[in-house]
């Protein structure tokens, strides 16, 4: 990829150890994010992309999860072996992460404008006063009017839709290089969706921030990312830029995904839906995980796992249906 | 933007109610509660207040005027030495509410302390603060305290310093069951999503602890430390009953209640034992209303406001 590489997963594999058995929740992950990329992790529930985000973070409780195996690198620095000291310096500083749950996110016993200060005191050193402009700049930035207020008032006096914007200006506060975002529009209702991922993008291009999305909603990708990771139970199954997984998905799981989404002035009776569950993570076998799912499975797929190839100009797949492709070329 | 705008208008209203005054105004609503408070702040004005007017402070002794009965210079009649019972009454009254409220304020300290610390950071903290707590649950209290004040005794402190110590052990005793509920509420407050948001922000520990999750448990604290408050009222008095906890000079209501130990005292000279008794008796009912009112006023899943 380019040489501006702010972060790259190499091999990681995050497991966890349950009574039931190992949980491999993200097994043998690589993508990299460069300087000012949009990034997008895809896939269904369950199929590890917020623990992927998590171990970035390294926010894997410990235990039960366990980075077994992989490399984390964020400005060629490793994670994976970073103090506990070093870690808090970089979080919410250089590499700082969006929630899910706005409501829940922001802790109801202290003002908005409390939490906003408080990556500032920690990574900044400011001084109060210095804290409070800082943070109705913030706030303001977000689009958000009457800063002033806000900066007083409680979470649960806020919709979601504006406590998104203020996990947002809280995450942006110390001028982050990468902002992780876990399906930060999935809590919001459609229309205030749209709003938080313009202003998300609005920001990115402002600052030259890269971004690492998350999400399973495909509408989202096509509007945000530059290039697209495509997970299923644990591992990635295709990875490419935006153009190529909307045009030409070459996974069968991929191609099932954008089948199962509405078009417009298109009426269809039933959207498609992908036959089948995502397997159980704890046994799995050594086949193709997609296997019991797949419209295109062949003997070879049920007893080996397919190794991720290049089919195109950065743009790679993890399926034995291109294997023999190349193979008889 | 429109969102935004009817939003803000809406919590300019908000923002005058904010968490406390709601709580005020329940607690305000209920009368059982009130009249506790009511009556604790009458206690306290005349605990505190009261002796500047009276004629017979210091502990003045009067040889002739002893074991008067009520009278029109002696309101509550005097004592064995003398001294005026109601202005005692009202010195004692200042050194038992002063030793609830220390202790108070030291186990509830001592019990948040440990509590935090024991939930956050769990492992082998957790298990050295709540073994410790379980040990001294399993010790009956006032056996405890009573071995504690005998070495007192022997180690000769003062009279003047004996509050003081009486305070740090009601504290030593008192504060395990409080670690213990702060302990479970920090348990599940830590894995809240905002704790993880914390985390994510690299905010340090001390950070986490003091400004994040201390707030989330003063309701708690406030509830239990005003229940306590009564209970170290008591268990003081019982110390100062026995000799143990205040001694004479220095009057607590405990020691006062002392003189119904003998029998004349007893059966015919009521006045030296039941003011104190009224006092305690008063006091720690009207803590625990207060207290019981705070908790209903606190107390979100109540359903009737």
């Amino acid at each position: 990829m380019s040489d501006n590489t702010i972060l790259d997963v190499k091999k990681l594999s995050t497991h966890f150890f349950t009574e039931n058995g190992v949980v491999k929740a993200v097994n043998d992950v690589s993508f990299s994010v460069s300087e000012g990329q949009t990034v997008c992790i895809v896939g269904e529930s369950g199929c590890g992309k917020s623990v992927t985000a998590m171990s970035i973070m390294r926010l894997i409780e410990d235990p039960p999860g366990k980075i077994v195996d992989g490399e984390i690198l964020f400005q060629d620095k490793d994670l994976i072996h970073a103090s506990k000291k070093d870690l808090r310096r970089l979080r919410g500083n250089d590499i700082s992460m969006i929630f899910q749950e706005p409501m829940s996110s922001l802790n109801p016993v202290l003002t908005i404008g409390e939490q906003i200060t408080e990556p500032l005191f920690e990574h900044r050193l400011l001084t109060k006063k210095q804290a409070k402009q800082e943070a109705i700049k913030l706030i303001e930035l977000v689009g958000i009017g009457r800063s002033n207020e806000i900066f007083h008032s409680y979470p649960h006096q806020l919709s979601g839709g504006m406590l998104q914007r203020i996990m947002i200006a809280i995450a942006l506060s110390c001028d982050p290089l990468l902002l992780i975002a876990d399906e930060p529009t999935t809590a919001l209702d459609v229309t205030i969706q749209a709003q938080i991922l313009e202003l998300l993008k609005e920001i990115k291009e402002e600052r030259n921030m890269s971004m690492l999305l998350i999400t399973h909603d495909l509408g989202v990708v096509a509007e945000v990312a530059d290039y697209v990771v495509v997970m299923y139970a644990g591992k990635v199954i295709e990875q490419g830029s935006v153009l190529d997984i909307f045009k030409d998905p070459k996974h069968p799981y991929t191609q099932g995904l954008l089948q199962s989404k509405p078009v417009l002035n298109q009426r269809k009776k039933r959207l498609y839906s992908i036959p089948g569950q995502v397997p159980n993570l704890i046994d799995l076998k050594p086949s193709c995980y997609f296997y019991d799912r797949c419209e295109h499975r062949m003997s070879i797929c049920g007893g080996s796992i397919p190794e991720k190839m290049e089919v195109d100009d950065n743009h790679q797949v993890a399926c034995w249906l291109y294997e023999k492709e190349e193979v008889r070329t | 933007m429109e969102e935004t705008t009817v939003q803000t208008e809406h919590m300019a209203k908000y923002r005058k109610s904010n968490l406390w005054k709601q709580v005020f105004r329940r607690l305000v609503k209920n009368k059982m509660a009130m009249t506790g408070l009511g009556f604790l702040i009458f206690i306290f004005v005349f605990c505190m207040i009261g002796p500047f007017f009276s004629p017979y402070a210091n502990g003045g002794v009067d040889a002739i005027n002893i074991n008067q009965p009520p009278s029109a210079e002696h309101w509550l009649g005097t004592d064995a030495l003398g001294r005026d019972v109601l202005t005692r009454l009202m010195e004692a009254g200042r050194i038992s509410l002063t030793v609830g409220l220390g202790a108070m304020v030291m186990s509830v300290f001592i019990g948040t302390l440990l509590g935090v610390l024991a939930g956050f950071y769990q492992g082998i903290v957790d298990q050295i603060i709540m073994r410790t707590a379980d040990v001294l649950m399993t010790i009956p209290g006032l056996p405890l305290l009573f071995i504690m004040a005998a070495v007192m005794s022997e180690w000769k402190v003062p009279a003047e310093n004996r509050l003081y110590i009486v305070m740090v052990m009601l504290s030593i005793v008192g504060w395990s069951g409080l670690a213990r509920l702060v302990r479970s509420q920090i348990l599940s407050l830590r894995e809240r999503e905002y704790m993880h948001a914390t985390e994510s922000l690299g905010l340090r520990d001390r950070r986490k602890l003091f400004v994040h999750l201390l707030p989330n448990i003063v309701p708690l604290l406030i509830v239990v430390g005003t229940l306590s408050v009564g209970g170290a009222i008591l268990s003081e008095s019982v110390l100062s009953y026995f000799g143990l906890g205040v001694v004479p000079p220095t009057a607590s209501w405990g020691n006062m209640i002392n003189a119904a130990n003998s029998l004349i005292d007893f059966q015919n000279r009521p006045w030296l034992w039941i003011p104190p008794g009224v006092a305690i008796f008063l006091t720690v009912i009207s803590i625990n209303l207060l207290g019981d009112g705070l908790r209903d006023a606190i107390d979100p899943k109540m359903k009737s406001r």
